[in-house]
C-alpha cells in the first residue's frame, strides 16, 4: 500500500513539474506572438511576416533603410520592447513582494517607490527639465524613498520588522504623495499640469531606442538575483522564524529582494510613469496557472506581465485617435479581474 | 547533543529566565513544561538560535550555535512549529521540499533527489498519499505530521517541536504522539514542549519545567512531575494518581486532602 501510494505521488510530482514547463513554454510563445502582433499594429500597419523578415534581416547583420525599417526599429520596436520590460518588471516585483510580505494584496509600490519616483518625475516636469533628466530624477527619488523607508524601519527596531517596514512605506509614500499634490498646485495649468497628470497615469508614448538601452540592463540586473534566489525567497513566505530554522539567511535574502524589486520598479516607473494593477493582478494569475511556488510564479509572472503590457500598450496607441493612458486601461481590466479573484472565495491564495 | 549551559534568555531589555542547564542526546525526548508566559517560547527561540542568549551558551556537539551558519545549524537541528493555515496554497510535497533548503546550493531549487527524500519522509510518517494535497485543506493532525515530515527531510538529528499536539483532537493527538515515539526509537533527539504533564510522563526521557524565571525542575519524569512541583508551578492543587492499568495521571486535588 505504502510504496504504491508513494510511487503514485512521485508520478504526481513529475506531472506537476511537467505541467509547469508546458505552461511556461506556452506563455513564452504567447509573449512572442504578442511582440510580433504589437510590432505589426499601428498607424502604418505591417504584416507580421514583414516584421519577422525585417527583424531576421537585421539579426543576420544586414541593415536596410526602407520606411519599414525606420518605423520598426526607430519607433515601434523600442516601444514594444519597453512595454515588455516594464510589464515584466512590475509583475516580477509584485510577485516578489507578495511572497516576501506573505500578503497577496501587496503591489510593487508597497514601500513607496512609485510615489517617490512620481514625486521626482513631476518635480522634473515642473522644473521643465529634459525628458532624460525627468526619468533620472524619478529613478533616483524612487530609490531614495525606499532607502529612507528601510532606514526608518531599522531605526525604529521593532520585533515585527515586516510590519514596521510596511507602515514606514505608507508614511513616506503618503508624504511623497503630498509632495506630488504640491507640485500639481504650483504647476502651470496649461502646459505642465496635463503633462504631470498624463505621466502619473502611465504612458510609453515617446519611447526611444536610448530609453530601452538604459532600462533593459537595470531591469535585468534586478531580475537576475530574484531568479537566482528563487527557492529561498519562496521559503521566506513561511515567515522569518521558520525560514531561519530551515537554513535561510533571512536578512540577506530579504535585503536582496527589496533592493532588486525596488531597482526594477523604480526603473519601470521612471520610464513609463505609474502603471497600477499589473504588479498586483499578474502574480495572482500566474499562481492560478503554476501554483504558489515562487520559483514557478516568478518566470510565469515575468512572461505574463510582459505579454500583458505589450498588448495593453498596443490598445493604448491604436484604439482611439489619442493615446489612452496605460494606468486607465490596466485599472479597467485589473479591477474586475481582481474582484473575480476575490469572489473565488478561497481562504488561501493558490 | 544539544546542550544549554547556564543559559539566560530574554529580549533586549527584558530577562525572561536565567540559570538554565539542560541537555538532549540522540534517542532522548526532553519535554518542556511551564505555565503560560513562563518563557517556553523564548527558550525555544534561543535553543533554535532565533534570538541570541543573554548569557551562557547553547551548543550542538560542543559547538556554540551562534558560531554556526544558518544552513549548518539547520542541518543539525530541525524545527517543527505549530501547524497553521498558510497564506499560500502550497501542496504537502512543496512544504516538505522546503525542508531540503539547507542541503541546496544558494542558487539551487530542489531536484529529483530532494523530491525522493521528501517522499520517503512522507512515507515514514504514513502520509505518502497526501503529497499532492493542498496543505491548508488537510486535517490539523495531518498538517502537523506534514511539518514533522519537513523536519525529517531536513536530515537533522535533532528535532525541536513546539507544542505539536496543541489544538489537535484526541485521534490526531494520539497519532502525532505515536509518531514521536517512533522517531525517538529511530534515534532522533527530540525537544518537545507541551501543556500536558501526562503526555510528558509518557513520552519524555527527561523533563524540564520552566517557571518564575528559572528552571523549576529538571530530571527524570517521575522525579519532576510530582504533585507538589506541579501544584507550586501552576498555582493549583493537583495530585498524581495511579490508574488501574498502572499509569500515572494528574488530577485536581480535592480541598482538604494532602498531596
Amino acid at each position: 500500500m505504502l510504496p504504491n501510494s508513494a510511487g503514485c505521488s512521485v508520478a504526481l510530482a513529475r506531472t506537476d513539474a511537467h505541467r509547469t514547463a508546458v505552461v511556461l513554454i506556452a506563455l513564452a510563445v504567447i509573449l512572442l506572438a504578442a511582440l510580433l502582433l504589437a510590432s505589426a499594429f499601428g498607424p502604418y500597419p505591417l504584416a507580421p511576416g514583414q516584421v519577422a523578415t525585417a527583424i531576421a534581416t537585421r539579426l543576420f547583420g544586414a541593415t536596410q533603410s526602407g520606411p519599414i525599417d525606420t518605423i520598426l526599429f526607430q519607433i515601434r520596436l523600442p516601444r514594444v520592447l519597453a512595454a515588455a520590460l516594464v510589464g515584466a518588471a512590475l509583475a516580477a516585483a509584485g510577485a516578489s513582494y507578495q511572497t516576501l510580505f506573505r500578503n497577496p494584496l501587496v503591489s510593487p509600490d508597497i514601500l513607496g517607490v512609485s510615489a517617490g519616483a512620481g514625486f521626482g518625475a513631476v518635480l522634473g516636469i515642473l522644473l521643465s527639465l529634459p525628458v532624460l533628466a525627468i526619468q533620472a530624477l524619478g529613478f533616483i527619488t524612487g530609490l531614495a524613498t525606499v532607502v529612507v523607508v528601510y532606514g526608518l524601519a531599522r531605526a525604529l527596531r521593532s520585533q515585527n520588522e515586516i510590519l514596521v517596514l510596511v507602515l514606514a512605506g505608507i508614511v513616506v509614500g503618503s508624504l511623497a504623495g503630498a509632495g506630488i499634490s504640491l507640485v500639481k498646485i504650483l504647476a502651470d495649468p496649461y502646459n505642465q499640469l496635463p503633462a504631470i497628470t498624463f505621466w502619473l497615469l502611465g504612458s510609453l508614448a515617446g519611447i526611444k531606442v536610448s530609453d530601452v538601452q538604459a532600462v533593459a540592463p537595470l531591469v535585468i540586473l534586478g531580475l537576475v538575483p530574484l531568479g537566482l534566489l528563487r527557492w529561498r525567497i519562496g521559503v521566506l513566505s513561511l515567515g522569518d522564524d521558520e525560514a531561519k530554522a530551515l537554513g535561510v539567511n533571512v536578512r540577506f535574502v530579504r535585503g536582496v529582494v527589496i533592493a532588486s524589486a525596488t531597482l526594477i520598479t523604480a526603473t519601470a516607473v521612471s520610464v513609463s510613469g505609474v502603471i497600477g494593477w499589473i504588479g498586483l493582478v499578474i502574480p495572482h494569475m500566474a499562481r492560478l496557472l503554476v501554483g504558489p511556488r515562487f520559483d514557478r510564479v516568478l518566470p510565469a509572472s515575468v512572461l505574463m506581465g510582459a505579454a500583458f503590457l505589450v498588448l495593453i500598450d498596443t490598445v493604448a496607441r491604436t484604439a482611439a485617435r489619442i493615446e489612452i493612458p496605460l494606468g486607465l486601461l490596466t485599472a479597467v481590466l485589473g479591477a474586475p479581474v481582481f474582484v473575480w479573484l476575490l469572489a473565488r472565495g478561497r481562504r488561501s491564495w493558490s | 547533543m544539544l546542550q544549554a549551559a547556564n543559559l539566560s534568555i530574554g529580549y533586549e531589555h527584558r530577562r525572561v529566565a536565567s540559570g538554565i542547564d539542560l541537555a538532549v542526546a540522540r534517542g532522548e525526548v526532553l519535554c518542556l513544561l511551564g505555565p503560560n508566559g513562563a518563557g517556553k517560547t523564548t527558550l525555544f527561540k534561543t535553543l533554535l538560535g532565533l534570538i541570541p542568549p543573554q548569557a551562557g551558551a547553547v551548543t550542538i556537539d560542543g559547538r556554540p550555535i551562534v558560531s554556526l551558519a544558518r544552513a549548518e545549524l539547520a542541518r543539525s537541528m530541525a524545527y517543527v512549529p505549530q501547524a497553521q493555515v498558510m497564506e499560500f496554497a502550497y501542496t504537502v510535497l512543496d512544504l516538505v521540499l522546503m525542508g531540503r533548503t539547507a542541503h541546496l546550493g544558494p542558487f539551487s531549487a530542489p531536484g529529483p533527489r530532494d523530491r525522493a527524500r521528501a517522499h520517503v519522509a512522507l512515507a515514514d510518517l504514513g502520509i505518502a498519499d497526501l503529497a499532492g494535497a493542498e496543505a491548508n485543506r488537510i486535517s490539523g493532525g495531518q498538517r502537523q505530521l506534514c511539518l514533522v515530515a519537513r523536519a525529517l527531510a531536513q536530515d537533522a538529528p535533532l528535532l525541536v517541536m513546539d507544542e505539536p499536539t496543541a489544538s489537535l483532537d484526541l485521534g490526531n493527538r494520539l497519532l502525532v504522539l505515536e509518531r514521536v515515539r517512533t522517531l525517538r526509537a529511530q534515534g532522533y533527539g527530540i525537544v518537545f514542549s507541551t501543556h500536558d504533564p501526562d503526555q510528558a510522563r509518557e513520552l519524555a526521557t527527561r523533563v524540564a519545567v520552566i517557571a518564575d524565571g528559572r528552571l523549576a525542575a529538571y530530571g527524570l519524569p517521575d522525579e519532576t512531575l510530582t504533585g507538589p512541583t506541579l501544584s507550586a508551578v501552576y498555582g493549583v492543587a493537583v495530585a498524581i494518581e495511579r490508574t488501574e492499568s498502572g499509569r500515572h495521571v494528574v488530577v485536581p486535588r480535592a480541598s482538604g486532602t494532602s498531596p
